[in-house]
């Protein structure tokens, strides 16, 4: 069977590239700039061992395809998805691509952080290009070798056909010709048809999977460099506390130990370098056997006081005093509340979780003349050299940066806590490289945590069961003028903007516990509320909820958010919603007492989301039987394959942060669970089967991360509700037997 | 003090106190990095090897222990019948997200095939509960181990 050329616009108009940014996408155009050394190497004729076409593609005399992955892969699978994606425009064959992983250097690659589901939104077009471009330079090259017009030139699976004089020559046989080519203008640059795509929306497998089931060393745990030393960083039992006095001579003294360094930190939210003591030993378990050895002395009173009943005391008080602040008015809700036919309220809450990636955190650092070299698992690595000026002083072109694949990250790796703790450490022992490992306690505790929360809602419902007033009093935890992190609300949230009078409004109380983003942040806690109380609502309104929000939802528009955040396309909504009932068969309730489906919609991270639980409960236990997800993140799904494991992931994630027990509890600013005993994570009997429907849309894909994991909680909430008329008002989920 | 241990068919002499769990003599004495890390108490899994065919926590396996039993670890499974099916099965329906876990869920995996070379549903959640996977890859940890034995598997549980 002979591959089918295929046939494109053709490359017209040339330009080279002037040194400025692509709009919008923050992408280094000198990305495209050929390297000097194989410039030159092709100029002379030599045959360069792998041309460089640009920063992203190199390709060798046989073909073969080196494609650099930017980005952080944390179990997302971007390594795999961004190359596929410039492989597709590049119009090869995946079998000839090979993938390495990018150091940082964002003035080369262009933004390289893995966060809130944006890479597959900011990098769709210039990976596209950039895959683009370097066929417009093989087609170059290879019209110059056969003195034709380029535009003549068609290609299929890393081949350039001339189909008038039947002659054909793979990418190889140019590569080295093509380099020396001036690289096109990367807006100019023609692109496919979507219909001519051969790589996006096929099942490929992880780039790394293969190495993965063998065992191989690609995680930051398992950098090795030579003459390394493991390390352990002894902090504070609880929040904010400083270091007083460390008697180290005893764990000096223990097996294995080389050095026991004290380390005054900055005391700093942001660069994150606490107070602590660390040790190196020839072996990770001899330095943190170790830590028994050492006799700190620590000052905690800053946390005195900081304990979950403290916080609970302080929110019911807060609810009962009234909103400190307004933060969304529409109309006039307090009036309409007081005349409503029916007039319903409810609290909401939910705790501290920790992230738990199951790879604690690490990082390896080597600081020798001045330099620091660093293997970190990050999600934000130039956040990573900035927080190491910041807390050590080290300049940024000070520091070569390698990123590792992270074994999980889920918004922790979003703060490099660690890999500032491992540079502060390294800097210690200069020459000398450095391992830093947490312990799986010290990740428990020393967590960015999802914040706790509490709700006050009230709804105002008309005589012809019409949603008409809706109001939330949000209690969380900030310094009176700014949220903590991760501590926000979204007054974008539905049924903003889609209700005429509304209210969202906001207490604040200080916290000494460090918070942050988890895996749809703000999204994972506001959906199990909202949509909780919102089915509440549609009870009281005689109606279900799937159809309040259809009614909510109305013709098919853009619903403007506050700020300029990202609009809210009803049309999407509803698209979701429809498809959910309809694989979920929703007008058919399950036979058998105690056993309901349960429905919750939400729209974070630009997708739109929406979920059936069919659950049933025997005395406190639950069971999740199914879950149908019906989502739409755009055009096009790039890697099904990786795109399923994500919804399956972000739907065992929440079911587990609602069933499994989760929340992480203070007493004095200390963290009072410790490991998968006290903060238990989901196992096998927990997941259930999981059936997903894409709803296509016309616009361009969006990113996959995040927006599956809000509604599963509160469609599970409603499942427990309708097969038991029990409300779920708090997590995690505590049924007590019937 | 010095331990004779045979891990993947080779026999290492270690210097390293008898109460270091065999983990890390894997990891920092042997270099073997396939064995992971997760919680050092037992509850996640990641550290499962196999000690004479059978499953141990090698974060809680002091080395002293091992004695004259025959290790093997990740970097080696595939060189057994069942372990090279399950690792062509991980990667037919490629069952990851991040990866961290797969070493002990294949080694969980692949001494429940030796016993049980036709599991039931149940079986599998039952012999796969101590393995803890943070991304929730369970639906496929479960078809790919019903690949790897042979089953017939549903393609809406592939997905």
């Amino acid at each position: 069977m002979s591959p089918e050329p295929l046939s494109r616009a053709p490359i017209a108009r040339r330009t080279v590239l002037k040194a400025s940014l692509l709009a919008g996408g923050g992408f280094a155009l000198d990305a495209l700039i050929p390297l000097p050394a194989s410039a030159l190497a092709a100029a002379r004729g030599e045959p360069a061992a792998r041309a460089q076409l640009s920063a992203f593609v190199s390709v060798a005399a046989d073909g073969t395809v080196t494609i650099v992955s930017k980005n952080p892969e944390i179990g997302q699978g971007i390594k795999t998805s961004l190359p596929m994606i410039v492989a597709d425009e590049l119009d090869c064959d995946w079998s000839q691509v090979r993938i390495t992983q990018a150091d940082l250097d964002q003035a080369r690659y262009g933004e390289q952080y893995a966060g809130g589901s944006t890479a597959t939104t900011r990098d769709w077009l210039p990976m596209r290009q950039t895959g683009a471009a370097a066929r417009a330079m093989l087609l170059a090259a290879a019209a110059q070798r056969w003195r034709v017009s380029a535009t003549e030139l068609t290609t299929s699976r890393g081949r350039i056909f001339h189909r008038a004089s039947g002659r054909s020559l793979g990418y190889g046989a140019v590569a080295s010709a093509a380099a020396a080519v001036p690289p096109p203008d990367l807006a100019q640059v023609p692109l496919k048809d979507p219909s001519e795509f051969t790589i996006i929306g096929q099942r490929v497998v992880g780039t790394d999977s293969a190495r993965i089931v063998r065992g191989a060393p690609i995680f930051g745990m398992d950098t090795r460099l030579p003459g390394m030393l493991y390390a352990v960083y002894e902090v504070a039992p609880a929040y904010g506390g400083r270091l007083v006095k460390a008697d180290v001579e005893a764990a000096r003294r223990a097996p294995g130990v080389r050095h026991v360094i004290p380390i005054v930190g900055n005391g700093d939210y942001d660069s994150g370098l606490a107070d602590g003591v660390a040790i190196l030993a020839s072996h990770w378990w001899l330095a943190n056997e170790a830590r028994a050895q050492l006799a700190v002395e620590w000052n905690l009173s800053a946390a005195r006081g900081h304990s979950s009943s403290v916080y609970r005391a302080n929110a019911d008080a807060a609810i009962a005093h009234g909103p400190q602040a307004d933060l969304r008015v529409d109309g006039d809700a307090a009036g309409q509340l007081a005349t409503a036919a029916k007039r319903i309220g409810a609290r909401y809450d939910y705790p501290f979780i920790a992230h738990a990636p199951l790879e604690p955190q690490n990082c390896a650092a080597r600081f020798s003349d001045g330099k620091l070299e660093i293997w970190a698992p990050t999600q934000t690595p130039q956040r990573g050299l900035a927080a190491l000026e910041k807390a050590l002083g080290i300049a940024p072109a000070s520091v070569t940066l390698h990123l590792t694949r992270s074994g999980g990250g889920f918004g922790r790796r979003l703060m490099n806590d660690y890999l500032i703790q491992a540079a502060a450490i390294a800097r210690a022992v200069p020459g000398v490289p450095v391992q830093l490992i947490w312990s799986r306690e010290d990740d428990m505790r020393r967590d960015y945590y999802r914040p706790g929360g509490w709700h006050s809602f009230e709804a105002g419902v008309s005589e012809r069961g019409e949603l008409v007033a809706f109001t939330d009093h949000f209690v969380t935890f900030g310094d009176g003028k700014t949220t903590a992190r991760a501590a926000g609300y979204n007054t974008a949230m539905p049924p903003a903007g889609l209700v005429p009078h509304l209210r969202y409004s906001q207490s604040m109380m200080p916290t000494v516990v460090n918070t942050g983003a988890l895996r749809a942040p703000g999204s994972n806690a506001l959906a199990f509320a909202s949509q909780s109380f919102l089915d509440e609502v549609a009870y009281a309104a005689g109606t279900d909820l799937p159809r309040l929000m259809l009614s909510l939802l109305g013709e098919p528009r853009e619903v403007a958010a506050p700020g300029g955040g990202v609009p809210f396309d009803t049309g999407r909504a509803r698209a979701v919603i429809a498809r959910v009932l309809e694989v979920s068969d929703w007008a058919q309730q399950p036979a058998g007492s105690r056993r309901a489906k349960g429905f919750a919609f939400y729209f974070s991270h630009r997708g739109y989301f929406a979920e059936v639980v069919e659950a049933s409960v025997a005395g406190s236990d639950i069971t999740v039987h199914k879950v149908w997800v019906a989502g739409d993140i755009g055009s096009h799904i790039v890697n099904p394959m990786g795109a399923e494991n994500q919804v399956r992931g972000a739907v065992i994630d929440g079911l587990a942060q609602a069933l499994a027990g989760q929340a992480i509890e203070f007493v004095d600013g200390a963290a009072q669970q410790s490991n998968f005993h006290d903060f238990p994570l989901a196992r096998m009997p927990l997941a259930p089967e999981i059936e997903i429907a894409w709803v296509r849309s016309a616009k361009p894909p969006t990113g996959l991360g995040e927006p599956a994991l809000p509604p599963v909680i509160p469609a599970l909430t409603n499942a427990i509700f309708a097969a038991t008329g029990t409300r779920v008002r708090s997590l995690p989920i505590r049924l007590h037997s019937a | 003090m010095g331990y004779r241990l045979e891990v993947n068919g080779t026999v290492h002499e270690v210097q390293v106190p008898g109460e270091m769990p065999l983990l890390w003599v894997l990891r920092d004495e042997l270099g073997l990095v396939g064995t992971k890390y997760g919680c050092g108490k037992g509850y996640c899994g990641a550290c499962t090897v196999h000690l004479d065919g059978a499953t141990v926590r090698s974060c809680l396996l002091k080395v002293a222990s091992v004695g004259t039993a025959k290790i093997h670890t990740i970097e080696h499974i595939g060189t057994s019948a069942a372990g090279e099916r399950l690792q062509r099965a991980w990667l037919e329906i490629d069952v990851m997200q991040c990866g961290y876990c797969q070493a002990g869920q294949i080694m969980s995996a692949c001494a429940l095939l030796a016993r049980s070379a036709s599991p039931s549903d149940a079986e599998i959640n039952a012999a796969m509960s101590g393995n803890i996977c943070r991304c929730g890859c369970y639906n496929r940890i479960r078809s790919a181990i019903r690949i790897a034995a042979g089953l017939k598997e549903e393609a809406d549980h592939v997905a």
